[in-house]
């Protein structure tokens, strides 16, 4: 059971803090609750299943962006083993908003990179809450090149509000970094998946994810702009947040539509911050099936399998 | 003073706002607001005579000082889905369309792509137009970079582009955004066949367009006091309550920080990229070339 309930979510919360003080009180004065407790935990679900069959565009953003949605680290711990971290750009700095190093996806040696946003006060500090800095993109760069010199696949997750947008950041060319990832990305010999776990924040998130195949959980949302950043600059009011979510077109349904996204991976009912290990289990069915998609393709077949894949896109709209 | 009042005036107005000529005759200098004459400015490629301070110029502008004898051929842009998402804020984004056709031409987009003779030999020049919605970057723009790209391999031409541009174009939402990948491979395309490719970053060139196309050139040049960054200086007071170091994410700030090779004076700008594409491609001098016709 989440701790963290979203604004729509409240029906479903007051249920389950239902069923919490049934069992509290249960346990003092050993009456049979369960009953109760079955018929209530039914109505959750009903809710639940009313509320996430017909969430809102901003609904979406509010459970891509659940504090308690796992994050990338987790989907690396639980789907990648030997996993072996990597660090620095030997450039600048060692920027925690990426992670990433070498390890065994079900078997296979392969590279993952990451965004990380963090879990808790401290570590959301240590990762700066998932917003990467040049030296973060310049890390992500030099760990592809890596792989793309011993032929293993890569995998990206992306999530992240945006590329750090500070001060620091522009001084040590944080478009420049972008820039150069996006080309790293289409460059490389190997087989590059990219998996939008959460939020897909604009130059930041496609700087990891100029992919052969581009997938995305159910809930996670991929926009161009932030949609309060959007309301601001064209509604002239943060207000506006919800209709320029609408706007947007950031859902996994609409970007798979317009084949910006590849596939649409399902989330357990009530989104992936309540089943973590079933959300992640089927991010990784989801991958294997795409890496093994590649399998064979070699590497000039690879680069342009990635160039046909966007040059193709925007033909058609919605 | 009746003949020049009620006859020379109106007559004098009449064939001005026939020649479209500029609301004002004259423009205040935005840096040291000194009075300037349109035709002043115009004779000095839109830069001040007083304290040299480079001010937005249009692409046919741009493009005449620029090729061998003001002489050039434009390329219409691919045609491209119109509104894909059909998106809507507090306007239709088809009327904001129309608006910005208006007053910049029919067919008009952010991005102008022109061939020609430069220093004698064929070149591609792109220039994005920031008065067309902030020089913002859709389908169209995207389209046109893969057209100027083809175009420059086609001539066996270097690739220069101008940039110019606020960002995403933002009402094309994700598909502005997958821009940056596709203009990225027009770049992969230029660069593989040999040819040089070139940026001359101008005021003001930020967000998806700098981390893209513009930052990956061979070559690197800047306008003097172009502004060039990434994040737009609001978002960066806004979310991260710093104050910002004096002329920063300006052509020289940028300077400094390695990301530009050169700061251009426009008046020599033809001259630069002339002599660059020829030292790239290894063709003689140009003093040692015979006079252009
Ligand atoms: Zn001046």
């Amino acid at each position: 059971m989440p701790t963290t309930f979203l604004d729509f979510e409240k029906p479903i919360a007051d249920l389950e803090g239902a069923i919490m003080e049934l069992r509290h009180r249960g346990n003092g004065e050993g009456v049979d609750i369960a009953e109760e407790v079955s018929r209530l935990q039914a109505k959750v679900e009903r809710q639940l299943r009313a509320t996430y069959a017909k969430l809102t565009p901003w609904q979406r953003v509010q459970v891509a962006r659940h504090p308690e949605r796992p994050h990338a680290l987790r989907y690396i711990e639980t789907l990648v083993s030997e996993y072996t971290p990597l660090a620095g750009d030997r450039a600048f700095a060692e920027d925690a908003a990426i992670v990433g190093g070498l390890g065994r996806f079900r078997g296979r040696p392969c590279l993952v990179i990451g965004q990380e946003k963090g879990d808790d006060t401290e570590s959301r500090i240590r990762h700066n809450f998932g917003m990467v800095k040049p030296e973060g993109y310049r890390k992500a760069q030099r760990l592809m090149k890596l792989a793309d010199r011993f032929g293993l696949p890569v995998i990206t997750f992306v999530d992240t509000a945006g590329a750090y947008p500070g001060v620091d950041a522009e001084a040590r060319g944080q478009a420049e970094a972008i820039a150069r990832s996006i080309e790293v990305c289409l460059e490389l010999g190997v087989p590059l998946v990219s998996l939008v776990i959460g939020e897909g924040g604009s130059g930041g998130a496609v700087a990891l994810a100029a992919a052969n195949r581009v997938l995305m959980l159910e809930h996670a949302v991929y926009s161009v702009i932030t949609p309060e950043g959007c309301a601001s600059i064209l509604w002239r009011s943060a207000d506006a947040a919800q209709e320029a979510a609408e706007a947007l077109r950031l859902t996994s349904d609409d970007l798979k539509k317009l084949g910006v996204c590849d596939a649409v991976i399902p989330e357990p009912l009530g989104g992936a911050h309540r089943d973590p290990e079933a959300a992640i289990k089927a991010a990784g069915d989801a991958l294997e099936t795409e890496l093994t998609s590649l399998d064979g393709m070699d590497a000039a077949t690879l680069r342009q399998h990635r160039r046909d894949k966007f040059l193709a896109m925007g033909q058609k709209g919605l | 003073m009746n003949w020049l009042t009620n006859f020379v005036r109106p007559k004098l107005r009449a064939l001005v706002a026939r020649k479209e000529a500029p609301e004002n005759l004259w423009l205040k200098c935005p840096n040291c607001e000194q009075m300037l004459f349109h035709r002043d400015l115009e004779a000095n490629q839109q830069v001040c005579n007083q304290c040299n301070h480079h001010l937005r110029i249009k692409p046919a502008a741009r493009l005449s000082q620029l090729f061998d004898d003001g002489k050039y051929e434009t390329h219409a842009l691919p045609r491209t889905v119109l509104d894909p998402l059909k998106f809507r804020d507090r306007k239709r984004y088809t009327d904001r369309l129309k608006e910005a056709q208006a007053e910049n031409g029919a067919n008009a987009e952010a991005l102008v792509v022109a061939s020609g003779k430069l220093g004698g030999y064929q070149a591609v020049v792109s220039v994005c137009d920031f008065a067309f919605m902030g020089g913002s970057m859709g389908i169209a723009v995207g389209e046109g970079l893969l057209m100027a790209a083809g175009l420059a391999i086609d001539n066996q031409a270097p690739l220069i582009v101008f940039s110019a541009s606020g960002g995403a174009r933002m009402q094309e939402a994700i598909l502005s955004l997958m821009q940056m990948p596709r203009t990225t491979i027009a770049v992969q395309r230029v660069k593989e066949a040999g040819l040089p490719y070139i940026v001359v970053l101008t005021d003001p060139t930020t967000g998806g367009v700098t981390a893209s196309f513009a930052m990956l050139g061979d070559i690197h040049i800047a306008e003097p006091g172009a502004l060039i960054g990434f994040s737009g200086q609001r978002v960066i007071q806004d979310t991260i309550r710093e104050t910002l170091p004096p002329g920063f994410q300006r052509a020289e700030y940028q300077f400094d920080h390695g990301m530009v090779d050169m700061i251009v004076h426009r008046h020599k700008m033809r001259d630069t990229l002339i002599r660059l594409v020829n030292l790239l491609l290894k063709r003689p001098a140009e003093e040692d070339l015979p006079a252009a016709a």
